[in-house]
């Protein structure tokens, strides 16, 4: 082989391996890093995992909203209007967040509670995100809340 | 009328857009110069029907003009002046509006500022170009025009913008980064072109390459005014947050950097050129696969605009014809490129390929993690998300390698393996590093962190291998003021880039290893230490704006007994649309940002507030601000104004050479 040819094979060979070693790595990485979703139905019946980081999508649910009067603990309801998931959350939650509006809410299961390390609700107000549209449509109650929504 | 004016103005485009798109092309196949000439009077008359039809849609908003949907949709009676000019690209069908229009102003400076390229090229990429135009025109007129009138019975009052965009920050951020996105069409126009015309020596790389360098710069302004923004505005004092749509930017980033660097072997050395122009492919493939993300709502973000699946279909199926169309060509024309020339292991050549390689698999991982809730989606797999551990546990390794062969590359000389006595500055420059990188932590106080002295470590390596190199070659070339005047502009905007890298990292080294940040409740009267700071609040009230009303909490900061300042964060009501926004107060300074902002009201009057302070956060924008500063410097290097005639003899010699 002339040393070109063998120059060229070497860094094809090199480029290969380079990429095959980062698309491993990358893929082991993005294994350990995905959170999966469940709706607040299906964590009831069981079939979300214990201590594992997931996320959660619902509306809050009317009349939850507990405050602690000496921190910044709050305590709140998540619904897909079948079954609602008891969540609890230290810090500062969104501008957006009310009761009656979506929200995806990221955790661990514990118990019967869900400790949130993050709440999301999207800034803006006729945007519902796709979990939680997803998690109202498997319940079934997407058309009455969109039918609420348009009144 | 005057909103028929503006549409007719965009349908006049559109009709112009595909004149451009065909005639080029028909002229080239067929031989005949009448219709190559046509490209850049049409390239001209597009710049001039979209700014009319631009300019229209400003008036309709400056003028309040609510018949027109769009700004009945995103304007107010209430809206200052100044933001119903942003309020422009504000919302969807505007900011397609605002891509079409950049899309033609590249056409015109491409028509303008081609006179040493040969005919029959610049008539194929303004030809190219004018595809790409014609087929986001068509995708606005009928999916979403921009002038569609609400008729006889327009509403008294607008719905408002939406108040996150009520910003100054939003004023500059979209036109900056379409500038960059946009901007990359001319780059792979450059590159179709050549395809079709199979000249694919490396003059087009010659020609392509200020180009790309000014969308690069645009792109790193963009993505940099983008990430501040979200920073004062909406990140609750973050500054990336890994978002489907900040990826959407950052990967035609990542492909644009690999490209600039490519573009530089294909030029000088003639090597590399296929993969060139598939740089070039992607880039822009990748900026439209933004787009789409973005402007179809598939995947959850801030920047998803309430949407309707049909616009999600054309865009998709527009990407489907531009990217297949031009990796079909690029197949059949691209084992027709030969390259010749060698290089040795260690030579510029080399490096250069390895800052390709890594930036390649940093684009893909990229990519991969912003793609992957779809593909499981798409396969049944659930809903899942991909958060930012992933993307930090890939792009900080893959930084560290890279900025390692940056302290390199600048030092090698191209070609030949070099003489190992190139690098023995770098021993010193790596001593250096390492000494005050390790002992920077403990100038901070608090517990030593490992990660902070690597992260310094790797700045420093990187700022000094720059200014090693920097005053190397100046000192070669008889001074810094005659290397500017004289010798390379392009040197200068390389050394402006690599360093911006440096301060870049030491920024984001700092805010995320010791940012001090506290989630508190407080209330009038109450003092919190912030830092070396003490912050009490003072003061609650209600103030009333021109479309908000807002709670205004005083803070008084105090350093010592000494009053520092007085601050004011709000938290605003906006009278349209009912939303709640949150103004942070924050303290800009060379070494720490301090950032107040008010969480919710609280039982008994009290407020959650966050406080932060925030070191050296600042210089991330800084280096971002320096790196697109050295690609406008870069362009401006003299062998771009040289005649073609001269490049001609030139790149014969090197060939010769070679």
């Amino acid at each position: 082989m002339n040393p070109k040819r063998k120059q060229r094979l070497f860094i094809i060979l090199g480029l290969v391996s380079g990429l095959g070693v980062a698309v491993g790595l990358v893929m082991y990485a993005l294994s350990q890093n995905i959170n999966l979703f469940f709706t607040p139905t299906q964590i009831a019946k069981g079939d979300a995992p214990v201590a594992q980081m997931i996320r959660v999508g619902g509306m809050v649910a009317d009349g939850t909203v507990d405050r602690d009067p000496q921190s910044l603990r709050v305590a709140f309801d998540v619904t897909d209007f079948d079954h609602n998931v008891h969540v609890t959350y230290e810090g500062i939650l969104p501008d957006l967040f009310r009761e009656g509006q979506g929200v995806v809410v990221q955790g661990r299961i514990s118990g019967d509670q869900f400790f949130a390390s993050e709440v999301l609700a999207k800034h803006d107000e006729n945007y519902m995100p796709p979990e939680v549209t997803e998690a109202l449509r498997q319940s079934g109650k997407l058309d009455q809340i969109m039918g609420v929504e348009t009144k | 009328m005057i909103p028929e004016i503006g549409h007719f103005a965009l349908v006049l485009s559109f009709a112009v857009s595909i004149c451009s798109a065909t005639f080029p092309l028909y002229g080239y196949f067929t031989r005949q110069q009448g219709f190559l000439a046509t490209a850049k009077p049409l390239a001209l008359l597009q710049g001039f029907a979209l700014t009319v039809s631009f300019g229209v849609l400003i008036y309709g908003f400056l003028a309040h003009d609510f018949t027109i949907k769009y700004v009945a949709a995103n304007s107010n009676l209430d809206l200052p002046w100044y933001f119903r000019m942003s309020a422009v690209w504000g919302a969807h069908e505007g900011s397609l509006l605002l891509w079409v229009l950049i899309l033609s102003l590249w056409g015109v400076a491409v028509a303008l500022f081609s006179r040493e390229i040969p005919v029959h090229m610049s008539a194929l990429v303004l030809a190219v170009m004018g595809i790409i135009g014609a087929g986001f025109l068509a995708f606005m007129l009928f999916t979403s025009n921009p002038f569609v009138r609400i008729l006889p019975f327009a509403p008294p009052n607008g719905a408002d913008l939406n108040p996150l965009l009520q910003d100054p920050g939003l004023i500059f951020h979209p036109p900056m980064l379409y500038m960059g996105y946009v901007g990359l069409s001319v780059a792979f126009a450059f590159a179709i072109a050549s395809l079709i015309s199979g000249e694919l020596n490396s003059m087009w790389a010659r020609w392509s390459r200020p180009w790309t360098t000014v969308a690069w710069a645009f792109l790193t302004l963009g993505i940099a005014l983008g990430s501040w923004w979200a920073y004062y505005e909406l990140g609750w004092g973050g500054w990336w947050f890994w978002d489907p749509v900040e990826n959407a930017s950052l990967i035609p980033w990542l492909v644009a950097t690999a490209l600039m660097h490519s573009l530089a072997v294909t030029e000088k050395r003639g090597l590399f050129r296929s993969w060139t122009l598939l740089l070039a492919i992607a880039a822009f493939s990748l900026s439209l696969l933004g787009t789409f993300l973005v402007r179809s709502g598939v995947l959850t973000s801030v920047h998803a605009f309430a949407n309707d699946p049909e616009r999600g279909v054309f865009i998709l199926g527009f990407l489907v014809v531009v990217i297949g169309g031009s990796l079909a060509l690029y197949a059949v024309r691209a084992s027709k490129v030969s390259e010749s020339g060698e290089f040795g292991w260690i030579s510029r050549e080399s490096f250069l390929l390895f800052n390709n390689l890594i930036l390649t698999v940093m684009a893909v991982s990229v990519l991969l993690g912003t793609l992957y809730p779809l593909l499981v989606d798409a396969v049944g797999g659930g809903k899942v998300s991909v958060g930012a551990p992933f993307f930090n546990a890939v792009f900080v390794p893959l930084t560290a390698i890279l900025v390692s062969g940056m302290a390199f590359g600048p030092l090698s000389k191209w070609r030949e393996a070099d003489d190992p006595r190139l690098y023995r500055p770098l021993i010193v420059t790596m001593i250096v590093s390492v000494v005050i990188g390790l002992a920077w932590p403990t100038t901070l106080g608090g517990e030593y962190s490992i990660a902070t002295a690597f992260g310094v470590t790797i700045a420093l390596w990187l700022a000094i291998a720059t200014a090693v190199d920097f005053v190397n070659k100046t000192r070669s070339f008889g001074g810094v003021g005659r290397t500017f005047a004289r010798v390379e502009r392009g040197m200068f905007g390389m050394w402006f880039a690599h360093l911006g890298v440096a301060i870049i990292i030491f920024g984001i080294v700092m805010v995320e290893n010791h940012t001090e940040h506290r989630d508190l409740r407080m209330g009038v009267g109450d003092r919190q230490q912030l830092g070396s700071y003490e912050v009490r609040m003072t003061e609650l009230s209600v103030l009333r704006g021109p479309n908000y009303v807002a709670d205004q909490a005083t803070f008084e900061i105090y350093w010592g007994d000494r009053l520092y300042k007085t601050v004011s964060p709000q938290k605003r009501r906006y009278n349209a649309s009912g939303m709640v926004m949150t103004e942070a107060s924050i303290d800009p300074g060379f070494t720490r940002d301090l950032y107040i902002a008010m969480g919710e009201p609280l039982d008994g009057g009290d407020w959650a507030v966050r406080l932060s302070v925030k070191p050296f956060v600042d210089w991330i924008w800084a280096g971002a601000f320096l790196m697109g500063l050295g690609g406008f410097i870069s362009v401006t290097d003299k062998r771009y104004r040289q005649r073609a005639v001269e490049k001609q003899t030139d790149s014969c010699v090197e060939g010769a050479k070679a």
